[in-house]
């Protein structure tokens, strides 16, 4: 499904001028920035409280997590993968990372982080090595992940709390220069992902897998490697995101996570990057979460809207994005 | 994997794992219900049987249209807000009578298996991201049709879900009779002929000269549809219409019913047999370990285990 081999365009189209076709490019890669500034703009002169400072740090803070989550997920989807197990790695991570700060923070933070590693060690060998489907595998880790996280917790009925004066709950729930914590981290770790996938050889590869795996062999990039390292990064960034949200909420919860791969796929879409991989920006993916949480607000701040219209909106958002991409990227493919 | 033919003990290997491949899902479904047998107290019961088989119902009929779009190298992950959707309609409906309810579920059904037929038919969006759009959207829009769990009193849509015909619950018939009817069109048919031959190569059915968009958009309609029976089944034996939770996760239940069924992911070949078998062990793996009183966690790491076992041993199946 994932592969490169699905459906090729139907009929060939007359190839557009070079101006049209880098007004493509530009509407793929900052369309939905745009919509984020328009809707953004629109809202604050709609809604009184809308451009608060308050309102603007917490739908920040509230984005922070989901976006974690995205960056891992922008790796994978440029190989022309995708990762399902992220929203149960999220939900393991938040409660490996409550029960381990009984026994300090590095436990708090180690624990998750190698755990989920491991299982996007397990996903990726079992993709790129044994060949199975990207999503068939990762299907399997998210219920295995979750089987596992439940008999953590007595199947969801021990609740384990984040001690209140540890590090952990200060990395979560405080701020510094007026943002919270989160969102510095959320910053920090974007900023190093751009790097790493525009300015390193790993990041070469991994556009160069997604692009054309057969060539990328051909080249001598490492292509089991490449595919092994994203799905850990995935998982890592997963078990990362949910041990933070479990650090800002004092507790690891069960429930959480339900749900997040779609969300997290979503707003990568949404961001310009393809399913089909080879192409893709991190940038975009932040652009997505920002954009889905902007639309979330808005629906609550019409009070007479039920939160139920949040997914009709997303939903419909999201089919026109991907229609519009999908017709943009054809016409670039045939420059 | 098959086609390696080094000598007699690679042939026996290799027929073996042909074997495994083909009917192992069945010899799981064996291996199971005789343990069961041994181990389970009061298992091999007719109630027992019934009960389990009425639970299989609904999985079973959303993963015969799962399958068929599997086998065009496609996937449909709207199936369980569809089944949602049924639910609501049904609800908001049924003040008209049964069978109007049934007609206006059948074209909301409908419309959301065209909009996901265009969207991979015409406009060329990948399956998985055409069918996430309405799985998102779809949800939505039947908790703003119907925004909490409604009981629903009606004579003719509880004997629907709970009234049988010589002691067969009408849930096993209409399961079973959609199982021949889908499995008939796959082999029988030149529709299923073309399905299979879109799923071997879309490319090579378009040269060929098959109406590649036509047969694709009437498979996620029919896979809509059966999604939407499925949902309206489940409404009627929970005799109420539950937007929030029915049909959470019945898109990973039916793929997973197709895949270890031996249904390769890469479309151009469907076994629906596999597929009611593939339920049906997910059925039985999940009672036994319920039986014996092993939490919910254990059911979903089994899952996971049998999903990854199922994957692995279906590997260079397909195209070759």
């Amino acid at each position: 499904m994932t592969h490169a081999t699905t459906g090729p365009p139907e009929e060939t189209r007359p190839v557009g001028s070079a101006r049209s076709d880098r007004l493509s490019a530009l509407v793929q890669q900052h369309g939905a920035l745009a919509v984020l500034l328009l809707v953004s703009l629109v809202a604050s002169f709609s809604f009184d409280s809308f451009a608060t400072g308050d309102n603007i740090g917490n739908m920040a803070t509230g984005s922070a997590f989901l976006a974690i989550v995205a960056l891992g997920m922008t790796f994978v989807i440029v190989t022309g993968g995708i990762d399902l197990s992220v929203g149960s790695l999220f939900a393991l991570g938040g409660v490996l990372a409550a029960w381990g700060s009984r026994h300090g923070t590095l436990v708090a933070l180690l624990l998750p982080l190698s755990v989920c590693a491991l299982i996007g060690l397990v996903n990726g060998l079992l993709i790129a090595r044994s060949r199975l489907a990207p999503f068939i595998v990762t299907l399997a880790a998210m219920l295995g992940a979750r089987g596992l996280m439940l008999a953590l917790t007595d199947e969801g009925a021990d609740t384990y709390l984040v001690g209140k004066d540890s590090f952990l709950a200060e990395l979560g729930q405080g701020s510094t220069l007026g943002l919270a914590n989160p969102v510095w981290i959320t910053l920090a770790l974007f900023v190093a992902g751009a790097v790493v996938l525009r300015r390193t050889r790993f990041g070469q590869h991994v556009y160069a897998v997604g692009g054309n795996e057969d060539a990328a062999a051909l080249m001598g990039a490492p292509v089991a490697r490449t595919k092994i390292l994203v799905y850990v990064l995935s998982g890592l960034l997963a078990g990362l995101a949910g041990a933070l949200n479990a650090a800002w909420l004092a507790s690891g919860v069960t429930i959480l996570g339900n749900g997040m791969e779609l969300e997290a796929i979503s707003a990568v879409v949404i961001g310009g990057t393809l399913l089909t991989g080879g192409l893709g920006h991190v940038s975009g993916s932040l652009v997505g979460v920002l954009l889905l949480k902007v639309i979330q607000n808005v629906i609550n701040q019409i009070g007479s809207l039920d939160s139920s219209y949040q997914q009709v909106v997303s939903g419909a958002f999201l089919a026109v994005v991907v229609v519009a991409q999908t017709w943009l990227g054809r016409r670039r493919h045939l420059m | 994997m098959t086609d390696v033919t080094l000598g007699p003990a690679a042939l026996d290997k290799a027929r073996l794992l042909s074997w495994l491949q083909t009917y192992g899902v069945y010899a799981g479904v064996a291996v199971l219900l005789v343990v069961n047998a041994v181990i389970t107290p009061h298992f091999l019961t007719v109630e027992n049987f019934r009960t389990q088989a009425v639970q299989v119902a609904p999985v079973i009929i959303v993963a015969l249209g799962m399958a068929l779009v599997i086998g065009t190298e496609g996937v449909d992950l709207s199936v369980g807000a569809v089944m949602a959707l049924a639910a609501s309609v049904t609800a908001l409906y049924l003040g008209y009578g049964l069978l109007p309810a049934l007609l206006v579920v059948a074209l909301f059904a409908a419309v959301v298996g065209l909009a996901n037929g265009v969207l991979v038919a015409f406009v060329g969006v990948q399956p998985i991201v055409a069918t996430l759009a309405l799985m998102v959207g779809g949800r939505g829009l039947a908790l703003v049709l119907l925004p909490q769990l409604k009981d629903l009193r009606n004579p003719a849509l509880a004997s629907l879900g709970s009234g049988d015909v010589l002691g067969v619950p009408y849930l096993i018939l209409i399961a079973t009779g959609l199982a021949l009817l889908v499995a008939f069109v796959v082999r029988r048919t030149t529709f299923g002929r073309r399905l299979l031959a879109i799923g071997d190569s879309r490319p090579a059915a378009q040269l060929a000269g098959l109406p590649v968009r036509r047969v694709l958009i009437v498979v996620y309609v029919v896979c809509a549809l059966l999604a939407a029976v499925a949902g309206v089944l489940a409404t009627a034996r929970l005799q109420a219409g539950d937007p929030t939770s029915l049909g959470n996760l019945m898109e990973l239940s039916a793929i997973t019913a197709v895949v270890v069924g031996g249904t390769p992911l890469t479309g151009g070949r469907v076994s629906i047999g596999g597929t009611v078998g593939g339920a049906v062990l997910i059925q039985l793996l999940t009672a036994t370990l319920i039986k014996h009183d092993l939490p919910p966690s254990w059911t979903q790491i089994a899952q996971a285990i049998v999903i990854v076992a199922a994957v692995y041993a279906a590997r260079g199946r397909g195209k070759r």
